[in-house]
């Protein structure tokens, strides 16, 4: 109960600025409706009173009067209508934006460990057509529902006025006309969900057919493809044929359940009408209401069918809003602390780490980089090289009891996120661009970078050559809309966006993989200028690239194997020796002496 | 390469375009013909429905009698069944012309797309091809199937409605008639304002969607560099956009539905002021001016419907174009018919006709110019590659080291000069013989949905398990394999994105050497692996190369040290070519290359 209370109070949140508009749009509706069903009394009054009747012979020689007085109710109906429709749309839209907005900057501030539980396409999924089910409910579905409402008990009531008898059987086809059509629509819903599925299927296989073309042509497996696809399209043919008999039998069902209704009223309504209880005009309108009535109520049972995807669309949205955020503090607590740490040195002090449940990936791991040196963390795949810059930058949150991390004296939980992610410039092993210009991309974390800056950084990244190449420079869009960039390219811009950030610690998390040896040294040799004042921390599988650090750390399966200087290292003939001799073959290191 | 725009589809309408079309639609003549005969009977049925009513007035009430009422009710129930029925098998009909017809395009492009170049899939991304195939199709079969039949059925409920009400009364029905064309042309104009509106909030939709993609696959980066922020100033802008967007088409809504009511409305007031006033005089009974009243407000259905479906069906053009463009796409590559004869096509490879391949590559004066580009990257080239021999090809990244590659596995023809596999021109054979022989690992492993199993045998189809096992043996994967849950039938997930690269390019490389290719492709296939498991796939592969041709792609210095031959690349040109030992000694491009992984060392001791 508690937790229905929360989940509508969550809901209430994209609310804010939708309600108002939703009232107004379902007063709006009310009163549409109520207008619509004056119009039939109007027709009876005419037809009964007026026409073949001497009481209102003024009327009956100026029937254009009454047709006023008909046009008059349609542009009063008219006007409301569109009232409602142009309200209902606004909150509609009101409320989608909300709630797109805080999903977007919710997914943003989620931690890492959650978005690893994630797959990204599920999370869009829930961004985006979750949030049009639910959108669409709410002002769509649940509007209707309103104005079904209105239109049965309003007719209800001219119904009743005129002949109870009547009135009670159009009440009785109303509960089946629902419950068949909400029973109908579910099962459709099911099939249409394994139609769907099916439909998934046969897209995966052209979009994999086309991304792997390369593979496809390679092996000559184009009738292997083919066969692969025919079956998946006989498939989804077959399973959607199957569903549109399956609709063509609820519409010729439901037409004929409707049908009944009809017939029922008219023949009987004929019986009364000979019999001298309703007139004519009654009769008319009576069969007006009735016809009015047929189309929505058929339309609730759909309704009422898809506000249970509805439901599930809100469960889905409400798992991600309850995720919880990181802590981002307020704007003032950062420029505090900024002041307060007096340097950067980091010290890791008996650090153990797992994610999740996973297994251990780093045990008992001790260290200290003062400020201003260079360290290298050399190791294997998943030997938790990568781990430890993540939990230093707080992108992994190090559990109590699992050891101390600190930044310049401080543990790195008391400063801010904002103020300690700042300190820390960072380049992924798998860096991410941007769908923006190069230029953007590079200055995204330093948005009043000059040109200048941007070139300069970019020169350092050794990516300045490459980019002056493309046809549009700096200006030239990269990812999803603009050109893709290699393995290389990207870490090196991305490399030029960190080094822009002007971090007094810079990380290289296995950032210079993709780039060939002969550019890997030419950037290293260009940062030696940060050296002085910053701290470097190179972590890779290359002994190239760390062997000139100061200290060097040797990891396996999570544990400090070895560390010292290179000249110690390699003297020790450890696992790093046996590295460095695997790396750097025989001949490599006669160096050419031909 | 400049960024993929997309052509513009919005050619004035022609039945030239629709004409394209009729080879799919001819296969289901027979259903087209059933659906409209069936909705000619339902717009019948349909139009009669509300003069029962009127019969009921005139006939019962109005006389003061039930005589005949039993009779009329049957007729009354028989004449909805017969609605019934009609509407289940015309939807049933017309729902088969629609996945039919739907299935046999998706069927023709797909066929299309595995014959085309590569030089069509480096310029087309992969979401067009993918909505030319999947949406473009799923538009055209609904709109015929559905469009035509609906129209059909409106034209002629239209027309029958109108010659009942001229044959009951032809002044009031020129009443109606007058209004008719007021609704078609609000529909016209506001469909299209419509329209473009919901294009945008369409396009603006599939922005959003991307930001959200990018927002969440960015995520670590963003946070790295705290620009959450800035991320949300964006993402805010864009949902503004599409507020603004959306309320504009939900306005114009707002404002159309109620004036097409309006109208309704306002017909069936005149028709009753001078429907009235002819019942005054006795010149019709009630029950004419009930049917007159009825038919006021359900024309305006069809007549909406019609309009609309006109507006729909001239949209659709634009996705037959979308659709032709793509199957009349012509490929760079094409087996000529005497080879096809012999050697089949990939729908039917003759394999008794193939001969065995012993490897030997030659290029004659070979000079080549991509597709789409503007300069020779090949010229005059000439190199014999005696079989069984490895040729390493070595350059920065992107010099254009696949050139080569391509033209060798004749995924690009040469523009002048020949290539020889075994001696004879390789056009002289078929493409699938050729592509059969190579086996092939890529920088991005590409997996396909399904089991890991399944992925390597897509190397040989008809290996046993055992095999696909010693494949994965052979180059270390199955150990990794062995650790995974499920093993070899543990599922990849979509590309193979539950697997590490590592893993991907194991597992590529147990298919690559499943195939038993005679010419093997390695494009720098060991880069992300650590270390240790880098030097196992080495001595593996060096094992594998011995005996079989190949090609080496790599930066890797180590990896092709010990090749027979090396080409060095710069710039798309081939600048040096000769063995290890002559390319050192010569201290050209390579040499430098080469010593700077030395250099580097000794620059590192400077750093400290």
């Amino acid at each position: 109960m508690k937790e229905k209370h929360k989940k509508i109070k969550w809901m209430g949140r994209f609310f804010q600025n939708a309600r108002k508009y939703f009232i107004i749009a379902v007063l709006a509706s009310f009163i549409s409706t109520g207008l619509n069903a004056l119009t039939p009394q109007v027709f009876r009054f005419a037809i009964d009173s007026v026409l073949g009747s001497q009481k209102y012979s003024y009327l009956s020689n100026h029937l254009w009067l009454i047709a006023g007085l008909l046009v008059f109710l349609a542009l009063l109906s008219g006007i409301s209508l569109f009232v409602c429709k142009f309200n209902a749309s606004k909150a509609g839209e009101n409320f989608a934006k909300n709630m797109r907005d805080t999903l977007f900057s919710h997914v943003q501030k989620l931690p890492m460990e959650w978005h690893d539980k994630n797959q990204t396409g599920d999370i869009i999924q829930r961004c985006t057509s979750d949030v049009e089910v639910i959108r669409n409910f709410v002002v769509t579905q649940l509007l209707e529902v309103f104005r079904t409402a209105f239109l049965v008990i309003i007719s209800f009531g001219m119904m009743w006025a005129m002949n109870r008898k009547l009135s009670l059987l159009v009440l009785f086809f109303v509960p089946i006309v629902i419950i068949y059509s909400t029973i109908f629509y579910r099962l459709i819903a099911q099939r249409f969900t394994v139609a769907d599925e099916a439909e998934g299927e046969l897209s995966t296989v052209v979009q994999e057919n086309a991304t792997g073309v390369r593979v496809v042509r390679a092996f000559g497996r184009e009738q292997f493809e083919m066969e692969r696809f025919q079956d998946k399209n006989e498939k989804f043919a077959k399973l959607w044929i199957r569903l549109g008999s399956l609709s063509g039998l609820y519409w010729g069902v439901g037409d004929f359940i409707t049908g009944l209704q009809v017939i029922t009223i008219i023949v009987l309504g004929t019986i009364e009408g000979v019999k001298g209880s309703i007139s004519v005009g009654e009769f008319i309108a009576f069969a007006s209401y009735n016809t009015a009535l047929v189309w929505p109520i058929r339309g609730l049972g759909r309704i009422l069918s898809d506000m249970s995807k509805a439901g599930v669309s809100f469960e889905r949205v409400h798992y991600i809003i309850r995720g919880e955020e990181e802590d981002y503090c307020q704007k003032e607590d950062v420029k505090k602390i900024e002041k307060e740490l007096p340097h950067y040195d980091i010290v890791f002090s008996n650090v153990s780490f797992q994610y999740g449940t996973g297994k251990q990936v780093l045990s008992n791991i001790d260290f200290t980089i003062p400020q201003g040196t260079t360290f290298g963390i050399l190791g294997g795949t998943g030997s938790g090289k990568s781990t430890i810059a993540q939990l230093l930058n707080r992108l992994y949150q190090l559990p109590e009891g699992k050891g101390s991390i600190t930044l310049g004296g401080t543990p790195i939980e008391e400063i801010p996120l904002e103020v300690l992610r700042k300190k820390i410039g960072i380049v992924l092993q798998e860096p991410f661009l941007y769908s923006r210009t190069i230029k953007e991309n590079i200055r995204a974390a330093s948005k009043e970078a000059s040109m200048e800056d941007i070139q300069k950084a970019a020169q350092i990244a050794c990516v300045d050559a490459s980019i002056q190449h493309f046809t549009d420079g700096y200006e030239t869009m990269v990812g999803e809309r603009g050109i893709t960039l290699s393995g290389g390219q990207k870490q090196r811009v991305a490399i030029a966006r960190m080094l822009l950030q002007k971090a007094p610690i810079l990380i290289f998390d296995d950032s210079l993989s993709a780039v060939d040896s002969q550019t890997d040294s030419l950037i290293r040799k260009a940062l030696k200028q940060y050296e002085k004042e910053a701290t470097i921390l190179f972590i890779s599988h290359r002994v190239a690239t760390l062997m000139g650090a100061d200290q060097i750390i040797v990891l396996s399966h999570g544990h400090i194997a070895e560390r010292g200087t290179h000249e110690e290292l390699m003297a020790a003939s450890g696992i790093y020796r046996q590295v460095y001799d695997i790396q750097m073959s025989q001949d490599d290191r006669k160096k050419v002496e031909i | 390469m400049a960024a993929y725009e997309e052509q513009e589809y919005n050619k004035p309408f022609s039945l030239q375009v629709w004409a394209k079309m009729l080879p799919f639609f001819k296969p289901y003549q027979k259903y087209f013909i059933i659906t409209l005969g069936l909705n000619i009977l339902l717009a019948a049925v349909d139009v009669s429905v509300p003069l029962f009513q009127s019969a009921a007035i005139d006939q019962f009430i109005t006389k003061n009698s039930l005589e005949g009422l039993f009779p009329f009710t049957l007729l009354y129930i028989t004449v909805i069944g017969a609605q019934t029925l009609l509407v289940y098998f015309s939807v049933h009909a017309a729902t088969v012309i629609d996945m039919n017809v739907g299935k046999d395009l998706k069927w023709a492009q797909f066929q299309h797309l595995q014959t085309l170049s590569f030089s069509y899939f480096n310029t087309t991304p992969v979401g067009y091809i993918h909505a030319r195939v999947m949406s473009d199709t799923l538009r055209i079969a609904s709109m015929t199937a559905w469009g035509i039949v609906d129209m059909f059925w409106a034209l002629i409920y239209v027309v029958s409605v109108f010659a009942i009400m001229f044959f009951l009364n032809s002044k009031l029905a020129f009443i109606i008639v007058l209004i008719v064309p007021c609704i078609a042309v609000l529909t016209v104009y506001f469909q299209n304002k419509i329209l473009h509106w919901n294009r945008k909030v369409r396009k603006i939709n599939s922005q959003i969607t991307n930001l959200y993609n990018e927002g969440i696959t960015g995520v670590k980066t963003s946070k790295s560099m705290v620009i959450e922020e800035d991320n949300e100033k964006e993402f805010f802008k864009k949902t503004a956009k599409m507020h603004q967007a959306a309320s504009r088409s939900a306005k114009l809504n707002a404002i159309y539905i109620p004036t097409v009511l309006f109208f309704s409305s306002s017909a069936a007031a005149i028709v009753l002021a001078k429907g009235g006033a002819m019942v005054e005089i006795g010149q019709i009974p009630l029950g004419t001016l009930s049917v007159f009243m009825s038919y006021a407000v359900v024309i305006f259905e069809p007549v909406q419907q019609l309009a609309r479906l006109l507006a729909d069906l001239i949209s659709c053009q634009a996705n037959i174009e979308r659709v032709t463009d793509l199957l009349e796409q012509k490929p760079n590559v094409v087996d000529r018919p005497e080879v096809i004869s012999k050697y089949g096509d990939s729908f039917f490879p003759k394999k008794e006709n193939w001969e065995k391949i012993k490897g030997e590559i030659e290029f004659q004066d070979v000079s080549f110019m991509y597709p789409d580009g503007k300069e020779y990257v090949l010229q005059h080239f000439n190199l014999k590659i005696p079989a069984g021999s490895n040729v390493a090809i070595v350059g920065e990244t992107g010099a254009g080291k696949s050139t080569l590659v391509n033209l060798a596995g004749r995924f690009f023809e040469p523009t002048k000069g020949r290539i020889l596999i075994d001696g004879v021109d390789y056009k002289e054979r078929s493409q699938l013989w050729l592509h059969s022989q190579i086996g092939y690992v890529l920088q991005n492993p590409h997996l396909f949905s399904g089991t890991i199993r399944e992925n390597i045998r897509y190397g040989n189809l008809n290996a046993t398990d055992e095999e696909i096992e010693e494949a994965a043996k052979k180059v270390s994967a199955h150990v990794v394999i062995e650790k995974l849950e499920n093993g070899y039938d543990s599922n990849v997930g979509e590309s193979g994105n539950r697997l590490s690269t590592g893993e991907k390019q194991l597992i590529s490389f147990a298919r690559a050497i499943l195939a038993a290719p005679a010419i093997f492709v390695l494009d720098e296939a060991t880069s992300s692996i650590d270390t240790k498991t880098e030097q196992l796939i080495q001595k593996a592969t060096e094992q594998l190369l011995n005996g079989h041709t190949s090609f080496v792609i790599a930066h890797r210095l180590s990896t092709i040290r010990r090749a027979d031959f090396i080409l060095v690349v710069k710039e798309g040109k081939i600048i040096e070519r000769g063995t290890h030992k002559e390319l050192l000694e010569a201290r050209g491009y390579y040499y430098h290359l080469y010593s700077k992984q030395f250099e580097e060392e000794e620059s590192l001791k400077a750093f400290t």
